[in-house]
């Protein structure tokens, strides 16, 4: 792919400017005028938006339970990669293409539904809620539904890394006499990590924005259970639009500082400047 | 071993030297399965076994009897189309930019596309409402105009195109990229014209991609609950989607409302599974194509 390209094939022009104008109307504008509205308090207005005690447990509940289901999501990934890529088994064309599932399965369903399941006459709350472990209205449950949310990331982005590993790395191993851990440890594992990282950061990423699944199975009380994206819909209900403003461009920081990781780290796992 | 559904590289048979034994491997293996079961498949099943608790019959009342839930399918069916045209439309456009030519910005142009992934749907929301409420910047010219976006279904069509921005793209960049230009250069330089080119022999290539692409957005757009939330207002028969349709169900707090709300649930769900059966043959398809052009190689060398 070369510069003479552009004199070869057509459209260059129309493509380029259809998606610039594109993004600009949808995208650009209208978090544009996020950043706008928030303009309009003044620094001190700004930190009382932001930085009430209600609104620091809605951060820190946030920003902890996505990270809590992200780590979560990383131990499960590597396991159902690993066992998807390596190992031959019934029905396994069938599990594989069940992980895609939360990224087709609409938010509210899989909070009405894990909401469902571990209340104390669910399918598994029945045996949970004995045991003292409340999965529903609970900080747990944001924990639990995010980790199904997040599932995908770490399986998807691990699963071709590890299916182009080269056999002869573990041949050699195993020739110079490591035991199959050692060879997993030192030979298998660290090739694997950008991946995993990248899918963590993926994971905390969906997590953080996540609103339709949390809301049904969280039961949202304040300074208990109340994420920040829950936050900003109550401001917005009593028209305090410019503390609603204020609070999404916290959570929007988050989220660009966590986008500018992953496509880091995703040009350098490629290792192209792109 | 069979052929993975993942990436175009298809495996050997197992090593020895990469075996576990047999015992460690079943329990890895069973351990994933149960994972896969406790996330996923319960949750399925049970979205189903709520659904259908009280009978077919039952099932059948509570999507048809409700004028309401009657509205809210209709309007999922009306401002989902919308939204995926358009972003086929910005998919393809985006895709044939960022694939076929090098300029300045393109890395970051590829950003700009992932964007709204990583912003919260509640956020996205709260942007429209910004611009076109009632006391949005545009909300008083919008007002005098007699038009109305926010609380009504254009408010709808915006946030939910707007979360299922990258969906088209992503598909297609990928896909576009590993077919390479070859044949379209060749058709330009053979005196095609370039929708010519376009029609003939680029959506030939990228089909696949792009139908999965369209399916996916198609999934996402039906689904999306957070923007719409915001957006819509939420008035019973007028501005409730599916989604939000199952939410207000809930709130009754009825054992009937509960049942209803799962039988709608149960439609997205039986969409998410057709979408992800729809993927699995449509993935084969897309690796066939791809080794068909048969120019992988020296295309990713290249860039």
């Amino acid at each position: 792919m070369s510069v003479s390209n552009r004199r070869i094939l057509p459209g260059f022009r129309l493509s380029l400017s259809f998606t610039l104008l594109y993004l600009t109307i949808l995208v650009l504008v209208p978090l544009g005028g996020c950043f706008y509205k928030a303009s309009s308090l003044s620094f001190i207005q700004f930190k009382a938006a932001v930085w009430t005690q209600r609104a620091q447990a809605a951060y820190l509940l946030t920003f902890g339970a996505s990270f809590a289901a992200a780590l979560a999501d990383t131990a499960l990934g590597l396991l159902i990669a690993w066992v998807l890529v390596r190992y031959d088994f019934p029905l396994k064309r069938f599990f594989d293409s069940l992980i895609d599932l939360p990224f087709a399965l609409p938010t509210a369903v899989a909070g009405l539904v894990y909401s469902n399941l571990y209340v104390k006459k669910g399918w598994l709350g029945q045996f949970l809620v004995p045991l003292g472990i409340q999965g529903a209205y609970s900080r747990l449950a944001i924990v639990l539904v995010l980790t199904f949310i997040g599932l995908p990331f770490v399986v998807r982005t691990v699963q071709p890394v590890l299916e182009s590993l080269e056999a002869e790395l573990e041949e050699a191993a195993a020739c110079l006499g490591a035991t199959r851990w050692q060879t997993f440890t030192r030979v298998i594992f660290p090739p694997l990590i950008p991946a995993l990282i990248t899918g963590f950061a993926l994971s905390v990423a969906r997590g953080i924005g996540e609103y339709g699944s949390v809301v049904f199975v969280s039961g949202n009380m304040p300074f208990k259970t109340e994420i920040a994206p829950v936050l900003i819909v109550q401001r917005l209900e009593e028209f305090a639009y410019a503390e609603a403003t204020a609070i999404a461009i916290v959570l929007l920081g988050m989220s660009f500082i966590l986008l500018g990781l992953i496509n880091y780290l995703e040009r350098r796992s490629l290792g192209h400047a792109g | 071993m069979q052929v993975e559904t993942h990436w175009l590289k298809p495996q050997g048979p197992q090593r020895r030297a990469q075996q576990e034994p047999a015992l460690l491997r079943w329990t890895l293996i069973i351990a994933a399965i149960g994972v896969i079961s406790v996330l996923v498949i319960i949750p399925i099943a049970d979205v189903f076994y709520q659904a259908f608790a009280g009978g077919l019959g039952a099932y059948w009342r509570n999507l048809t009897a409700d004028a309401d839930t009657r509205h809210a399918i209709g309007l999922t069916l009306f401002v989902t189309p919308i939204a995926v045209v358009l972003n086929v439309v910005f998919g393809v456009a985006a895709a044939w930019a960022i694939t076929r030519f090098k300029f300045r910005g393109r890395t970051v142009l590829t950003t700009l596309i992932d964007l709204p992934f990583a912003v919260s749907p509640v956020v996205a929301g709260l942007s429209f409402v910004l611009l076109f409420g009632l006391s949005g910047f545009f909300g008083h010219w919008l007002q005098d105009h007699g038009l109305k976006i926010i609380f009504s279904w254009p408010g709808i069509v915006l946030a939910t195109t707007f979360v299922t921005v990258p969906f088209v793209a992503r598909e297609l960049i990928p896909v576009m990229d590993a077919i390479g230009s070859d044949e379209e250069t060749a058709a330009v330089s053979l005196g095609a014209s370039g929708w010519q080119m376009f029609w003939r022999v680029t959506v030939p290539n990228i089909k696949w991609g792009l139908l999965y692409g369209i399916i996916l957005c198609n999934a996402r757009a039906m689904g999306e609950f957070g923007a719409v939330y915001v957006v819509s207002g939420r008035i019973t028969g007028q501005t409730d989607t599916m989604p939000l349709r199952v939410d207000k169900l809930l709130q009754d707090n009825t054992n009937a409302g509960y049942a209803a709300s799962f039988a709608v649930a149960s439609l997205l769900t039986f969409l998410a599974l057709v979408t992800l059966g729809i993927k699995v043959v449509l993935e084969q398809k897309t690796r066939q194509e791809i080794a068909a052009a048969g120019i992988t190689e020296t295309k990713t060398v290249s860039e």
